[in-house]
């Protein structure tokens, strides 16, 4: 199992993450050992079998569609790094 | 004997008998904190001087009949993953650091309705991931047999406070064995129920079809007490299963005659420290004298469990920490200048490099190219796992294995090692992947005087009969006699 310098990068963008050049090496040798243990699971014998997504199996379940008013917005807006006017604020997008 | 010492039944039989008040509780427990707290560091946030303050309403209210609740004024912790309104859940992590409950968890609304007394909240591995509680970003808990050794993890802080009597019970959290194993380290009773027994709604999701809630206790009596107050349907987490509800106080039983037990013996092979071995044979040859049948029994795809754990827990986590994002709650970087940049400088500051290590494998699991060979295979071998188990339990009522394959180890000796600390996890793994309950209880010291622990595995739905074989056990041996060096009490 392989891993280059150009992969964890990569990996590191979809994961909104930045790693220094200084890193870079020592995640490639984590990732290198993690990942030679985590292929193991290719040696079980899986052929007929189903995935399983949950341990219990669950079905849907429905409930009614009412709205439950949470009631406090300001101690959710409390935790806000920075807001204005009850809102949230973010850098210009646009 | 000091009231710290005392279990939740002892507590509640006293506090019946009018032979103590629920303030001397609460003063009894601030004491202890503030003495012990310094050298064992398990907790983030106290709150026990409200707690004085609040048991002597709570006692007000009992005294003028207005509560009748048996549990009142009894204290509690809380690892700092279980949002309590009005109270910090920094998930020992620096990205949370200042977050404060805008609500209460569900287990935590049935403690209010209790009136019992929230003592603080808990450390634990960053986001519950480690095996050590060496992964906080605030401070590392020591073991309180030991004080250069680790209490376990990720519930760390958990096990630790009521090993050193800090907190008379508390509440973790287990997505691999993060309730079993610091509670094996620090010589509690831990409790990992069923998937979907216990409501998840505010815990801070780490892996959720894994995660589950459950009790920290000096015994097995308390842990049945508090499985019987948060355990129940609830309709804020669609996993939560509605199912009738049993008084496990009930299972309280001193009699294993018949009882099926099975050892797998992939649990006791390479690996497995040859007191932890020892330990636990002798726990089988105990169940044996006591009328159980006990048999060794093979799950072939156990040596398989934690590498498909790591696979599905960090594929999980990378998607469930994604709403880390530094704008509506949690950290956000001083650096930036458009919202990517928000994102990016955020998370890469707010994490601590064991998270960010488990989202980037997570992230490539799930990535394009890799997802069948790992992710969906991972899933595969789930169904193995799950079907092994079935069979298994069609034989044997429970299963018993080593909780952990060593006891506690020392401080700094594997926190640069991650595959080595995810070994700590190979006993305890297949329990959450399978979504089965399974209780961790103390059986005897080392020879170095460190505590181990042995699990019974139950099926589905069978906490009542783990209950009934581990009190068996408690009834019939004698470990609590043994106290911590640091301690200096029993508990």
């Amino acid at each position: 199992m392989e891993i280059t310098r150009e992969e964890i990068m990569h990996i590191a963008k979809l994961a909104n993450l930045k790693i220094e050049d200084s890193e870079t090496q020592k995640y490639v040798n984590n990732m290198k050992e993690i990942l030679n243990f985590a292929n193991t699971v290719n040696e079980v014998d899986t052929d007929n079998i189903d995935t399983s997504i949950h341990a219990v199996e669950t079905f849907n379940r429905f409930r009614k569609d009412e709205i439950h008013e949470f009631g406090d917005r300001d101690i959710l807006l409390a935790n806000a790094p920075e807001q204005e006017n009850g809102m949230f604020k973010i850098p210009k997008v646009i | 004997m000091e009231l710290y010492e005392l279990t939740v039944h002892e507590l509640v039989d006293k506090l019946d008998k009018k032979e103590i008040t629920i303030t001397d509780i609460a003063k009894s427990y601030s004491e202890r904190i503030e003495s012990k707290e310094k050298d064992v560091e398990a907790f983030v946030t106290v709150t026990a001087e409200d707690a004085v303050n609040k048991a002597k309403k709570i006692e007000e209210e009992k005294n003028a009949g207005k509560i009748d609740s048996k549990l009142a004024g009894i204290p509690i912790g809380i690892k700092d993953n279980i949002c309590v309104k009005g109270v910090k859940t920094t998930c020992s992590s620096k990205m949370l650091e200042n977050f404060v409950s805008p609500y209460n968890a569900t287990v935590i609304d049935k403690i209010n309705n209790e009136n019992m007394v929230v003592l603080g909240k808990l450390n634990m591995d960053e986001f519950a991931m480690g095996a050590s509680t060496e992964y906080s970003y605030f401070k590392k808990t020591k073991n309180p047999w030991d004080l250069n050794r680790v209490p376990g993890g990720s519930s760390g802080g958990s096990a630790a406070a009521v090993a050193a009597n800090m907190v008379p019970w508390a509440l973790g959290s287990d997505t691999g064995g993060s309730i079993r194993q610091p509670s094996s380290f620090c010589g509690v009773v831990g409790l990992k129920p069923t998937y979907g027994l216990v409501s998840r709604y505010g815990v801070v999701a780490f892996a959720s079809s894994l995660d589950q809630i459950g009790p920290i206790t000096k015994d097995v009596t308390d842990s049945a007490m508090l499985l019987n107050l948060i355990s129940g349907y609830d309709e804020k987490d669609s996993t939560s299963l509605d199912i009738e509800k049993k008084d496990y106080t009930k299972s309280l039983v001193n009699d294993v005659k018949g009882l099926k037990i099975g050892l797998p013996k992939e649990y006791f092979g390479e690996g497995i420290d040859a007191e932890v071995k020892k330990a636990v044979m002798e726990v089988a040859k105990k169940y044996e004298e006591m009328g159980a049948i006990v048999k060794e029994c093979s799950m072939s795809v156990a040596d398989y469990a934690l590498a498909t754990y790591y696979i599905i827990a960090c594929a999980e986590a990378s998607s469930n920490l994604g709403r880390f994002d530094g704008i509506r709650y949690g950290y956000r970087t001083k650096e930036f200048s458009n919202l990517k940049d928000i994102y990016i400088n955020s998370r890469t500051e707010g994490f601590g490099e064991e998270v960010k290590r488990r989202i980037m494998l997570g992230t490539y699991v799930l990535s394009s190219g890799y997802y069948d060979a790992y992710y969906k295979k991972a899933q595969k071998v789930r169904s193995v796992v799950k079907k092994e188990f079935d069979k298994l339990f069609s034989e044997f009522d429970v299963l018993l294995t080593p909780t952990s394959p060593t006891v506690a180890f020392n401080i700094g000796t594997r926190s640069n090692n991650p595959l080595q600390m995810y070994l700590a996890d190979i006993c305890t793994v297949s329990v959450n992947i399978g979504g089965l309950p399974a209780i961790s209880v103390p059986c005897s010291l080392n020879s170095e005087g460190m505590p181990i622990g042995f699990q019974l595995i139950g099926n589905h739905f069978s906490e009542d009969t783990l209950f009934k074989t581990a009190y068996t056990y408690e009834q019939n041996t004698n470990f609590r006699e043994n106290k911590p060096k640091f301690v200096g009490a029993r508990y």
